[in-house]
């Protein structure tokens, strides 16, 4: 059985006075003990939505979650309040985008690492000081003694970074979420910290959601990768079938955006046309057709249906022929 | 760059497009706000009603027309009765059309106060802010040793310099106070500005530094000035009446303002209160509506609130 | 820090020495001068002269000036010739300074007791009845001219509560030791002379509180929702904290940044609201001479009392801004 299973997820934001916008639409996807999976698409498209659905980190008032979310055979979505608090930190770790306005800016290191675990592992402040030196040890900040009682802002940005992995394992969590880790960090600094997790994730058996607009992050670590447009799963596939054969015109716009060292000289970069609001609603066909170079009549006017073909699931009227290259002349 | 356009027009299209779009939107969240609305209405009723006080106040507010009544029933008020819907004051005078003018006057003692306070604040933020170097530094200066002092004492104090109080003397107290603010705001203002695109592109294009001053830089001031104006207006009229409560305010009664009818019935408040509460009603009222419409526009400008 | 401390102490020297500059001139340029001041303006040219003569005014204003500096470093400031007439200005100021303090500190107290708690509950509960009537009603607040509600509550609550309305003790016996009368009162055991002290306290603190009460609660509301918007409170909830962990540790220690700014600024809220609430009731203290000083224009008071209240208003500031060094460390490394 599945660690985490996520059927038919659908959040729907509520404001007065303006039309309810759908920022996720029926995602559903499975997280298997240790394994890593990636939620990949452009900002807007519902991944970090995604996530905080999962957390059960959304706002009360204004946001209707529907669907389901199974923990370890648990509903979460069903859960009341105190027991999700009980859950989050101990059985689900969570990783933000931008490390420094993640951390609180005037208590020390050392006590934002620790009160988690007294929160969940019953530990005092003392023993819970001395695990948040070994864990800042083991996520590789140096001096960590002297870290305990520094504040974020003394800390460098791969720093603070280490330290909010550092909280999310503290209780050993069975799933670690990730929303962007490396984002706001330099590149230099970015693939340090994802060494650093794949080797924690590894190390510890922590099954491991990675969101990110990256897909040189998914490369690197993704086990099982879903493609997301506008709210919903529009291709789903194990990494090097997704690599190798993106279907879907969107991924496979994605793959061709990326610029390569290795690509011939001259050769010219794809990027995909138009941005997200250029989108039509998901009810009047795909909501990518407006963008997409193999559109359809079709595709304009029937919402194309979740395919399953061989492993793959495909959300597509007309797929890209496997083998098309990743170039196409885009007047710009 | 299209042909045709000259540098000046295109500058402007950069430096209005921050401060309409900005307009527009702020504009269209407030006509939907109750509460804007509210302060908007009561702000409304209460110009309307001071303009056209003179021809709506039944007798002159000056006149101790039921003076007899007062000196038969030993400093007793004169009731309600015909003709004098809410009684006469302690001289005699028709309460009615005190009031009604008081609103005349309080606007004018507000608006005064606001208006000079503003005119002060905008020479010096202006001077601060866009010249910067040493003027800005000996006017923060002067700025600071303002505001060293609490605001209301320092107006006590400005009101007690005049040895023959008048209306006039209460606007300069109330006003003088609100310079530092104004001009705290305005320098704040235009630093910010001094770094933005849009100055940037009239720098670069040569345009003189009073043109980019007095086109660009105070125009897109002119929200928070607008805010801070409205929530001024507010504090002038609860201040005049302070001043009056500590015999610093006008003594010449014969044409009222609101804070003055409230401050002179100190000695009578426990036999007479209506006497104080009409006047204090009012002046709650109108400070309320005031405030309401500026901290509705405060948060509509506010980039922060846009989506 | 420490240089920090003293740059400002110098600054506000400076702001004192100009400040009794520009007081000084203004005495100098009332009309008559202090002569007409002092004797009125009916006084016989002869007891004229002999007092200009006394008090150096025949001297340039240069030298008056430093001959004053110089007095009023010794605590001279001149004798009070209209609300305590005869009495030294330093006098009336070391005798009623106690009974403000006690009083501001009565009236910030129950201003920050109720202001914080309720701009929590109503950022929390944003949008709702309960954070809209509450805002409106910190407007109201703001907006009742603070003698106004002074006596209201002197002339309708004192009778229906039974609480005294005027003084700041009954004519009971009572030992005097710091001047502070609910404090006297504690050390020397007389728990009735601490009670009528308090009970004198209340309406007067109440009305004083009115507008730190509503600057409070609307300055904590916002900050409160600005702290629940950031993402190390998103950080904490994904912790699973409890709800009072994030509430004390996370929301409310951020929050309280602007908050203790705001209330230092609402000392000068309260130095010049006592003016006011003193007057209304009888409350012997600074702000009830200021109130008779503006009154009876009694200059040698008026100035002293002008100066202290903008020395005790800056340092009240000064260690406000310290104390944020407490809270916030990114200050401190400074």
């Amino acid at each position: 059985m599945a660690l985490l299973e996520v059927r038919d997820l659908t959040v729907v934001f509520e404001r007065k006075g303006e039309d309810p916008f759908r920022a996720v639409d029926g995602v559903s996807f499975d997280v298997e003990p240790g394994q890593t999976v990636g939620l990949v698409g452009e900002s807007g498209c519902g991944k970090s939505v995604t996530s905080l659905a999962i957390m059960g980190l959304l706002p009360k008032r204004g946001a209707r979650v529907t669907g389901s979310v199974v923990y370890d055979g648990t509903e979460l979505l069903k859960l009341s309040d105190r027991e999700m608090r009980d859950r989050r930190g101990r059985d689900l770790g969570m990783v933000f985008q931008d490390p420094l306005s993640s951390l609180n800016p005037v208590i020390p290191i050392g006590v934002q690492v620790s009160e988690v675990l007294e929160r969940h592992r019953g530990m005092s402040r003392k023993e819970a000081m001395s695990e948040a030196k070994d864990l800042l040890d083991k996520v590789g900040i140096p001096d960590p003694n002297r870290r305990l009682t520094e504040y974020p802002h003394q800390l460098s940005g791969g720093m603070r970074q280490r330290a909010l992995i550092a909280i999310a394992l503290a209780c050993r969590p069975k799933l670690l979420i990730a929303d962007e880790p490396t984002t706001a960090l330099d590149v230099t600094i970015q693939a340090q910290i994802l060494a650093l997790m794949k080797e924690l994730v590894q190390d510890l058996g922590t099954a491991l959601v990675m969101i990110t607009h990256d897909l040189g992050v998914v490369a690197g670590l993704c086990d099982e990768v879903n493609v997301l447009y506008a709210g919903k799963v529009v291709e789903k596939a194990m990494r090097h079938e997704l690599f190798a054969r993106p279907r879907h015109p969107y991924t496979h716009g994605l793959l061709a955006s990326i610029p390569r060292l290795d690509a011939p000289r001259g050769e010219k970069l794809t990027p995909i046309k138009g941005s997200v609001s250029d989108n039509i609603p998901w009810a009047q066909g795909c909501a990518f057709a407006p963008r997409c170079p193999n559109a359809l009549d079709l595709c304009f006017s029937e919402t194309p249906a979740e395919e399953d073909q061989l492993g793959r699931l495909l959300r597509c009227h007309n797929p890209v022929v496997p083998g098309t290259p990743a170039v196409e002349e885009v007047p710009v | 760059m299209a042909l045709g356009v000259t540098k000046k027009e295109k500058i402007d299209d950069l430096a209005e497009s921050a401060g309409v779009s900005l307009a527009a939107s702020a504009w269209k969240r407030l006509r939907r706000s109750p509460v804007f609305l509210i302060g908007a209405g009561i702000t409304a009723v209460f110009v309307v009603l001071s303009i056209l006080s003179p021809w709506l106040a039944p007798h002159d507010p000056g006149d101790p027309m039921l003076i007899t009544q007062v000196i038969k029933a030993r400093n007793e008020i004169p009731a309600p009765q015909p003709g004098h819907p809410l009684g006469g004051d302690l001289q005699g005078r028709d309460f009615l059309s005190r009031m009604l003018v008081g609103s005349q006057q309080t606007l004018i003692v507000g608006v005064g106060a606001t208006l000079i306070g503003l005119t002060g604040g905008l020479i010096l933020g202006t001077l601060a802010g866009a010249i910067g170097g040493w003027v800005d530094s000996v006017v923060m200066r002067l700025v600071d040793v303002m505001l060293s002092l609490p605001a209301l004492l320092l107006a006590f104090s400005i009101a007690a310099m005049f040895a023959r109080p008048s209306q006039f003397s209460v606007i300069i107290a109330i006003s003088i106070v609100q310079i530092p603010v104004f001009a705290r705001l305005l320098r704040g203002s235009m630093l910010a500005q001094r770094g933005s695109d849009h100055v940037l592109a009239a720098t670069s294009l040569g345009v003189k530094r009073g043109a980019i001053i007095f086109r660009h830089m105070l125009p897109n001031s002119l929200g928070p000035v607008i805010v801070q104006s409205t929530l001024v207006l507010a504090t002038a009229i609860i201040e005049a009446a302070a001043l009056s409560f500590l015999g610093l305010g006008n003594p010449n009664d014969r044409v009222p303002e609101w804070g003055q009818m409230l401050g002179d019935v100190q000695k009578v408040f426990d036999t007479h209160p209506h006497l104080a509460v009409w006047p204090a009603v009012c002046i709650i009222i109108v400070a309320l509506g005031f405030t309401l419409m500026g901290e509705t526009l405060r948060e509509a400008l506010d980039p922060k609130n846009r989506r | 820090m420490l240089r920090y401390t003293i740059r400002r102490l110098i600054q506000l020297v400076g702001v004192v020495l100009v400040l009794s500059l520009l007081l000084f001139a203004w005495l100098r340029s009332l009309p008559g001068g202090p002569v007409s001041a002092l004797l009125g303006e009916r006084a016989t040219p002869e007891s004229r002269a002999a007092l200009t003569k006394q008090l150096g005014l025949d001297q340039p204003i240069l030298i008056q000036y430093f001959k004053f500096l110089g007095r009023a470093l010794s605590g001279d400031f001149g004798v009070s010739n209209g609300v305590q007439p005869g009495d030294s200005a330093m006098e009336i100021f070391l005798q009623r300074f106690p009974a403000t303090v006690e009083l501001s500190v009565f009236a910030l107290v129950i201003a920050i007791v109720f202001g914080i708690p309720l701009g929590y509950l109503a950022a929390k509960r944003r949008g709702t009845w309960f954070d809209n009537s509450s805002v409106i009603g910190s407007l109201v607040g703001v907006a009742i001219p603070v003698f106004f509600l002074a006596y209201v509550l002197k002339d309708v609550f004192s009778k229906a509560l039974g609480l005294p309305s005027t003084g700041r003790q009954d004519a009971i016996e009572a030992t005097r030791v710091t001047g502070f009368f609910t404090l006297d009162g504690i050390l020397t055991g007389e728990w009735d002379a601490t009670f009528n002290a308090l009970e004198h306290l209340i309406l007067p603190a109440l009305a004083l509180s009115s507008i730190p009460f509503a600057v409070i609660f609307r300055i904590t509301r916002a900050a409160v929702l600005d702290v629940l918007d950031e993402d190390f409170v998103r950080t904490a909830e994904s912790k699973g904290l409890t709800a009072q962990v994030i509430r004390r540790r996370h929301v409310l220690r951020n929050a309280m940044l602007p908050v203790v700014t705001t209330v230092g600024l609402q000392t000068g809220a309260l130095l010049s609201g006592a003016v006011l609430t003193e007057k209304v009731f009888g409350f012997a203290g600074v702000g009830e001479a200021l109130a008779l000083g503006f009154e009876r224009r009694d200059y040698p008071v008026l100035l002293l009392l002008i100066i202290m209240a903008t020395i005790v208003y800056v340092l009240v500031n000064l260690l406000v801004d310290l104390s944020y060094a407490l809270i916030d460390p990114r200050i401190r490394a400074r």
